[in-house]
């Protein structure tokens, strides 16, 4: 056997050998008595900060286009740069969580929470470069199962515990339909090939119904709208590191799956799908601002905003063209700054004052300018206004579905942006404008934390001046 | 480096200065010396512009320069000026000089109220010297956003209600706006963004033009207050502090006639043409209706952005005029309305200041009050109402000049309902200034009152010797424009 076909599993690889070197970390420092360490943490940050920091320092060149274990498993510089992406967010998430780690509560679980966490991260690194079905539904599930357990991480906390059975719930049953519309698939065409899918499929309405079926089940990951309806119970109930870990780097990689899925796989039925997905953005973009209007728990807020963002990066894949998947990358790029900013502010805030309404924000501005100038910042760059990232993202997935011809759906989306607007502006307006009696008191955050929000700051200010990240997703990006 | 770069630059600069600020005093210093800093910058290139034209360069823009930004969508840093983006970067210059002399006193956070107020004039400056739809559209959303923190935070009234309609209206001007452009980058074939190249090529289809004008125009219009969008613009301006009122009616109102022009007149002649009559309905709504607004306003403030409504509604009636004559008076009106509407807010705000209220029927004789500032107001009111010498007639009269050159019965008709405004005005203005100026001082507190600082003095005597600078001798900077307008109004069939 040859073993180099294993180079060409080098990000998985190397993620292995984080997961285990954190995980024999954890069982060598774990004391019998870790229980009464008193809130001290066992593992620091530090040491899978660094060690994801180095995985995807050296997993960021993209290598070579290359198959392994038969076709199985296939790879391709495009699926390398998704990885890196989201490797970036998780390491994000884990400088975040470093405050949330050090309560009495979730100390002496910190190492589960790396390893659940980059479990699911290996998940969706196999989901991405999957080129069979089968090897597809292993990442997804890979990715899901855990998922479950750390929306469930504060599990003395009632509404943790419930969020995550909610969450695993609805996750069976997209899954259950997921392998329901895989089996239509294998039984129409015999293959579950990436690669061999194309030439069988011709749209009869068999195919059509697995399509709707495999739709469905992204559609619940990627939460657009007639799948939604878990996000905002989960999103508020999950611990908030775990909401951002679930709003950005979950929902990035579903989304760009189901591109890749509908570019290579369904692309004989592009006018099927189209449609499909024609109505499902409006819906989601439409129904998830309406309802994020009047929310007043900032977390719910975020979730309506995360749903109506799920639309907009469809329009990415609405076009079919390389544009489109360029650009859609690079929207889940600065959304993942910007959700990460806003759900670090929300963390810190929460864990010193267990506060998550809009007016509970009122006059931060007076007591923390930082924090509200950052959380400005990134709610600008949500909303997409300049100079921050978020317009040239927003700018670019508009323009690949005008190129592509959807003039009226990019329409419906602008006029959206102008009611997304009007919630986000509430939280600044609370900010900035609102006076309170009891404002949150000033408070000092630690330089894990500090870290992560100048990450993303950077990332939000910065990414948009420098077109070269655009550039170079664009060079690897591929067309229908 | 391009010179023009100098005008996003330096905006730049004052705002890690002023970050980095730490004081009332540094701050002061660091705005002071900065707009200065722009005025000269204006006022050298206009100096450079008219010597590079009186050597004979008939280039269309000058000191043009292009940097490639995002080469896969042909997105580009260029810049470059006509006669019209130099008049309005020197207008532009004047009133964020004198709106940082209006603001000298304003409290509390001072420091975040410049940021957001440079980041301000740097949308505008950047939109005035951009020839790239992408950065330009840029540029007007960077002007755009800080509106909503300076009349939110600073502002009086019901300002959260106002920031946030202006904010929103605004916004969704500017979401037909951008598919406006990108109908219009799409629609000539998607190899620039150029609005020079663009229109070179003038190779937009018709049907499209169809589709991407009536947006593109309205788009714009919703910033130049075209009925029935503008119900942002009394609100928004009420509430506002006085140097952002001053900024938003003086410069951002003019970002929309600006845009009309450049945008969507000139890349899109042949729609212009087919539906400009809707637009010249609207428009001239806007200019008659605003002024009847006017007259029944009891808010000073109210008053004076029911007639920025009318003056800026003439902007874009002049426009759609589409001959020379009437477009280089839409450009002096621009000017003129501009300097003048600054004034106002600003002699506005010192009122208030002092008084503490703006509702006029609690006003009266104030002349003998506060001598200074009534006297001002009185030639503000003036040069608003067209009065020969001062800036308000050279614009008012270079626009129906043009306007009934138009032959066409409906434009005549318009011109004549459009004229009638001139009247209304004169009744806003006089029975205004009679009124809280003149007569008997009835409250016994205004009696007290201190005439004007020497902050104050400063920024209203900059604009009134502006105002009959371009009333006294308005040649030099209308044949500047008028030649820059040609190759815009060219482009259009219709006669004289």
């Amino acid at each position: 056997m040859d073993y180099s076909q294993f180079l060409i599993l080098k990000e998985e690889l190397s993620l292995i050998a984080v997961i285990l070197i954190l995980f024999i970390a954890d069982l060598l420092f774990l004391s019998p008595d870790a229980h009464k360490h008193g809130g001290k943490p066992v593992l620091n940050t530090f040491i899978p900060v660094a060690l994801l920091l180095v995985h995807t320092i050296i997993t960021i060149v993209p290598g070579p286009e290359a198959e392994a274990f038969g076709g199985m498993y296939h790879n391709a510089p495009i699926q390398s740069i998704v990885k890196s992406i989201l490797s970036i967010g998780t390491l994000i998430v884990f400088l975040m969580a470093h405050e949330w780690m050090k309560l009495p509560d979730t100390a002496h679980k910190q190492g589960e929470f790396y390893f659940l966490t980059l479990c699911t991260l290996l998940g969706m690194y196999l989901m991405i470069s999957a080129g069979h079905f089968l090897m597809f539904f292993i990442g997804l599930e890979t990715a899901s199962i855990p998922m479950a357990a750390l929306v469930a991480f504060d599990k003395y906390r009632h509404h943790s515990a419930e969020a995550g059975a909610k969450y695993i719930l609805s996750a069976m049953f997209s899954s259950g339909l997921l392998l329901y519309g895989i089996s239509l698939i294998y039984g129409t065409t015999g293959t579950l090939y990436f690669t061999d899918l194309p030439a069988h499929i011709d749209g009869n309405p068999l195919q059509i119904a697995a399509f709707v079926f495999l739709f469905s089940g992204l559609g619940f990951k990627i939460s657009l709208v007639p799948f939604h309806l878990w996000t905002a119970d989960v999103y508020q109930g999950a611990p908030s590191t775990v909401t951002a870990y679930l709003s950005v780097v979950s929902k990035g990689a579903a989304a760009f799956v189901l591109m890749t899925m509908l570019y290579k796989v369904f692309a004989p039925m592009v006018e099927d799908w189209q449609t499909v997905l024609y109505w499902v953005i409006i819906a989601s973009i439409t129904l998830a601002n309406i309802f994020a209007l009047r929310q007043e728990n900032l977390k719910r807020l975020m979730a309506f905003s995360s749903i109506s963002q799920a639309g907009y990066i469809m329009l990415g894949v609405i076009s079919g063209t390389a544009q489109g998947m360029t650009s859609l990358i690079y929207y889940v790029l600065i959304y993942l700054f910007a959700n990460l900013a806003v759900f670090t502010v929300i963390t810190i805030v929460a864990l010193r004052s267990h506060k998550f309404n809009v007016e509970d924000y009122n006059g931060l501005y007076g007591t923390n300018p930082r924090i509200a100038f950052l959380l400005t910042l990134s709610l600008f760059s949500l909303a997409g206004i300049p100079p921050f990232a978020g317009f040239f993202s927003k700018f670019f997935i508009f323009a690949s579905a005008f190129q592509a011809g959807w003039h009226l759906l990019v329409f419906i989306a602008l006029v959206n942006t102008v009611l997304s607007l009007y919630y986000y502006l509430r939280v600044v307006k609370a900010m900035y404008i609102c006076k309170s009696e009891q404002p949150i008191a000033p408070f000092r955050s630690d330089n894990y934390t500090r870290i992560a929000l100048v990450t993303c700051t950077l990332g939000i200010v910065l990414l948009s001046i420098f077109s070269t990240i655009y550039e170079t997703i664009g060079n690897y990006a591929f067309g229908m | 480096m391009n010179y023009l770069s100098i005008f996003v630059l330096i905006p730049l600069l004052m705002l890690g200065a002023l970050w980095l600020a730490r004081d009332i005093k540094q701050i002061r210093g660091v705005m002071l010396t900065g707009s200065s800093m722009l005025l000269v910058a204006a006022g050298v290139l206009t100096f450079l512009y008219l010597q590079a034209r009186s050597a004979g360069n008939t280039a269309e823009m000058l000191f043009t320069d292009s940097v490639m930004w995002y080469p896969s969508l042909h997105i580009g840093y260029s810049v470059g000026v006509d006669g019209i983006s130099v008049a309005m970067l020197l207008l532009s210059a004047i009133i964020v000089f004198t709106g940082v002399f209006a603001s000298w006193r304003l409290q509390p956070l001072t420091k975040e109220y410049f940021l957001w107020y440079t980041l301000l004039s740097m949308g505008v400056f950047g939109f005035f010297i951009c020839t790239d739809l992408f950065t330009m559209f840029m540029f007007y959303e960077v002007a755009l956003i800080p509106m909503y923190l300076l009349i939110g935070v600073w502002g009086s009234g019901k300002k959260e209600y106002s920031a946030m309609k202006l904010t929103l209206m605004l916004m969704g001007g500017s979401a037909f706006l951008l598919i406006g452009i990108l109908g219009i980058y799409y629609g000539s074939g998607a190899d620039t963004m150029n609005l020079l190249e663009i229109a070179a090529k003038g190779n937009i289809p018709v049907e499209q033009q169809r589709i991407w004008f009536p947006l593109t125009f309205l788009g714009f219009g919703v910033l130049g207050a075209l009925f029935p969008f503008h119900t942002w613009s009394p609100d928004g301006h009420a509430s506002a502090p006085t140097a952002v009122s001053m900024l938003h009616a003086g410069v951002l109102m003019k970002l929309g006639g600006y845009g009309c022009f450049r945008i969507a007149m000139y890349l899109m002649p042949q729609a212009a043409e087919e539906l400009g009559w809707i637009f010249l309905v609207l428009t001239g709504i806007s200019v008659v209706y605003g002024a009847f607004s006017a007259c029944v306003q009891t808010d000073l403030k109210y008053i004076n952005a029911y007639s920025s409504v009318s003056h800026c509604g003439l902007v874009l009636f002049a426009i759609l005029m589409m001959n020379r004559t009437a477009c280089t008076g839409a450009v002096l009106q621009m000017l003129s309305h501009g300097l003048m509407t600054a004034l106002f807010f600003a002699l506005i705000g010192m009122i208030y200041g002092r008084t503490h209220t703006r509702d006029i029927r609690e006003l009266s004789g104030l002349m003998k009050v506060m001598p200074f500032l009534a006297v001002c107001y009185v030639i503000a009111g003036l040069a608003n109402l067209g009065l020969p010498g001062l800036s308000g007639f050279v614009a008012e009269m270079t626009i129906f000049n043009g306007a009934f050159q138009h032959a066409d019965p409906f434009h005549r008709t318009w011109t004549v309902i459009a004229c009638c405004s001139i009247v209304i005005t004169a009744v806003y203005i006089l029975r205004l200034v009679g009124k809280i100026l003149y007569g008997t001082c009835t409250n016994k507190h205004h009696l007290t009152l201190t005439d004007a600082t020497w902050d104050e003095r400063t920024a209203v005597i900059i604009l009134i010797a502006c105002v009959a600078a371009l009333g006294i001798a308005p040649w030099w900077i209308s044949d500047m424009i008028g030649d820059s307008v040609v190759p815009v109004t060219e482009l259009f069939t219709s006669k004289f």
